[in-house]
């Protein structure tokens, strides 16, 4: 309260003590952006170290690591592994997920209570739970370990994903589109594929390339689930148990690039969704 | 249930391939953890059998108890210090930004990283905490250290501020999207009323913004609560957490009925607290909306 009545009362200090607040918010908002960009320049600067070691300051530039990754045999291999792994885990949950959005949308059933708390559960849970309970399946089924194991473990963990934001998008759909579409003689499938899934269509998409960003990402349930073949995290966090080389900061930077190019790919076709519409 | 047989059989279509999928890789794993956490161990394989040996050696072993309790210190670190970052942020994108271009780049200035790698995020904090890492040469070259120093990495400190950096991204969204619904008309005529500015925030932003602290505080705490990773990568010998025991019993330890009561009891944690959660932002929602 005295501060207002000081404000009031002297107009000039008041400029000054403006200026010094926007001051304060720019330097406080870049400390912020700051901690969030430093580390990831420091992990792109070091992948051009020309040293092993990752000491500052840097002893030269090179492009030597790039170089080696291309040979790199292992880490291509689990590159695609992984391209495997997600595409495969992606499509499952899309396959699995939509029906579950609608079936939860639409239609009522006995313990659909209970089916919606339990397809939901993992986007809440730690992914070690999912990653050990499918363990012990796999192992009492008899099923191997394997990348087919992980596909199946990323399409349960990742359901969630692609359940919660369809369903979102269904529940702002009226449901007399739908209707009309029967009114007039469609079939069920036709009307799926002519009236509902047009309209859900950014949804899926959406969820499914966050799907498929979170599996190619994913440790947790992978860490439990895969035999020998690695995935790219798999691959590299074992390279990192055995030390840090700039090699890893050469797989780091092109990862940062995918995923800029990734970012950048989302929001153009999000702009061009939303402007026919306006 | 009176719809005609080709609508039944429809809606079965639609329904037994989610139904089938959650009950086979869901109920019936979470069914066979539960069962699992009440047999017995006896090297190099366990036995069935009905009893709480598993749970007693939790609730007794101090050391279980102190993993737990620490797990659930640095979980609560992790959020708060998320949220003293995040709130600020997400304030000055609603409140002091004006041109929406800039507010979207700053907003997805956050959100990005969560595309790269958590590993590799997680990896950077390594190098420049180490004892050759960037802040020890920078120290150095500034002279406040002659020597470096290793006081830095491999401690529960190094592991906050890297499951900071992880995971904040998650503590920013939910209460950006909070202030963001909040009426600017109720800040107006809380000043329009002469309450100071200070006061307004106390009063009407904070109370109104409580939903997304209180969400994106389960989110970061959950994520925190069962990571494994942060802990190999940056934790020291004190440094273990309750999902790095638990990985443990499900690899060299080999005792499946340790580390699933381990995990249920991890579970019942996890759902407590997104149960409270949930009871406190539909509270939030009655009383504000």
């Amino acid at each position: 309260m005295t501060q207002i009545a000081q404000e009031r009362a002297t107009p000039l200090p008041r400029k000054a003590a403006v200026q010094a607040e926007r001051l304060s918010w720019m330097l406080g908002i870049t400390a912020i952006l700051g901690f969030l960009y430093l580390p990831i320049a420091v992990l792109v600067t070091f992948s051009f170290n020309t040293s092993r070691s990752l000491t500052w300051p840097m002893s030269g530039l090179t492009l030597d690591w790039y170089k080696k990754l291309a040979s790199n045999d292992q880490l291509i291999d689990a590159f695609f592994n992984s391209v495997y792994v997600a595409t495969s885990a992606t499509s499952l949950t899309l396959i699995i997920g939509v029906p579950a959005a609608i079936a939860l949308d639409r239609i009522d059933f006995p313990g659909k209570g209970l089916f919606r708390k339990l397809i939901l559960l993992p986007i809440a849970l730690p992914g070690i739970i999912t990653g050990i309970s499918m363990l012990i399946l796999f192992r009492a089924i008899g099923f191997n370990l394997s990348l087919e194991a992980v596909i199946v473990g990323h399409a349960t963990a990742l359901l969630a994903v692609v359940v919660t934001q369809v369903y979102a998008r269904l529940q702002r759909l009226p449901p007399s589109l739908a209707e009309a579409s029967a009114d007039l003689g469609a079939s069920g499938l036709q009307t799926f594929f002519w009236v509902t899934l047009p309209n859900i269509r950014t949804a899926v998409i959406g969820s499914g390339m966050l799907a498929f960003t979170l599996s190619f990402d994913e440790i947790p349930v992978t860490f439990f689930l895969t035999g020998r073949d690695n995935t790219l995290p798999m691959y590299i966090w074992s390279t990192m148990r055995r030390g840090l080389t700039p090699e890893i900061n050469a797989i780091g930077s092109l990862i940062v690039l995918m995923s800029a190019i990734l970012i950048f790919l989302s929001v153009m076709l999000l702009r061009d969704k939303t402007k026919p519409k306006k | 249930m009176s719809a005609p047989l080709s609508v039944r059989l429809k809606r079965a279509a639609v329904l037994s391939p989610p139904l089938l999928w959650t009950f086979v890789f869901m109920f019936i794993p979470y069914a066979i953890l539960f069962v699992y956490s009440f047999w017995v161990q006896k090297y190099p394989t366990f036995q069935p059998a009905f009893q709480f040996g598993n749970y007693l050696q939790i609730a007794t072993d101090p050391q279980y108890l102190r993993v737990l309790l620490r797990t659930l210190k640095i979980a609560l670190f992790v959020s708060l210090g998320s949220a003293l970052i995040a709130y600020p942020y997400a304030y000055f994108l609603v409140f002091k930004v004006r041109r929406p271009g800039f507010r979207l780049a700053l907003y997805m200035a956050v959100v990005a990283p969560l595309w790269v790698s958590y590993l590799l995020r997680a990896y950077t904090w390594k190098i420049i905490l180490g004892t050759t890492g960037i802040l020890n040469s920078f120290l150095m070259s500034i002279g406040v250290l002659s020597e470096p120093s290793s006081v830095f990495l491999y401690n529960q400190t190094a592991m906050i501020i890297t499951l900071i950096y992880v995971f904040i991204p998650f503590m920013v969204m939910p209460i950006y999207a909070v202030l963001e619904k909040i009426p600017k008309s109720l800040i107006e005529a809380s000043s329009d009323l002469g309450v100071g500015r200070f006061r307004t925030f106390l009063m009407v932003t904070l109370p109104l913004s409580i939903p997304g602290i209180v969400a994106g505080f389960t989110m970061t705490f959950t994520l925190t609560f069962g990571d494994f990773i942060a802990p190999i990568l940056v934790g020291g010998p004190d440094g273990l957490m309750i999902a790095n025991v638990i990985a443990s019993q499900f690899g060299a330890a080999l005792n499946w009925p340790l580390g699933s009561a381990l995990a249920l009891v991890m579970l019942m944690i996890v759902l407590t607290i997104i149960t409270i959660s949930d009871r406190f932002e539909r509270l939030g929602q009655g009383k504000f909306a």
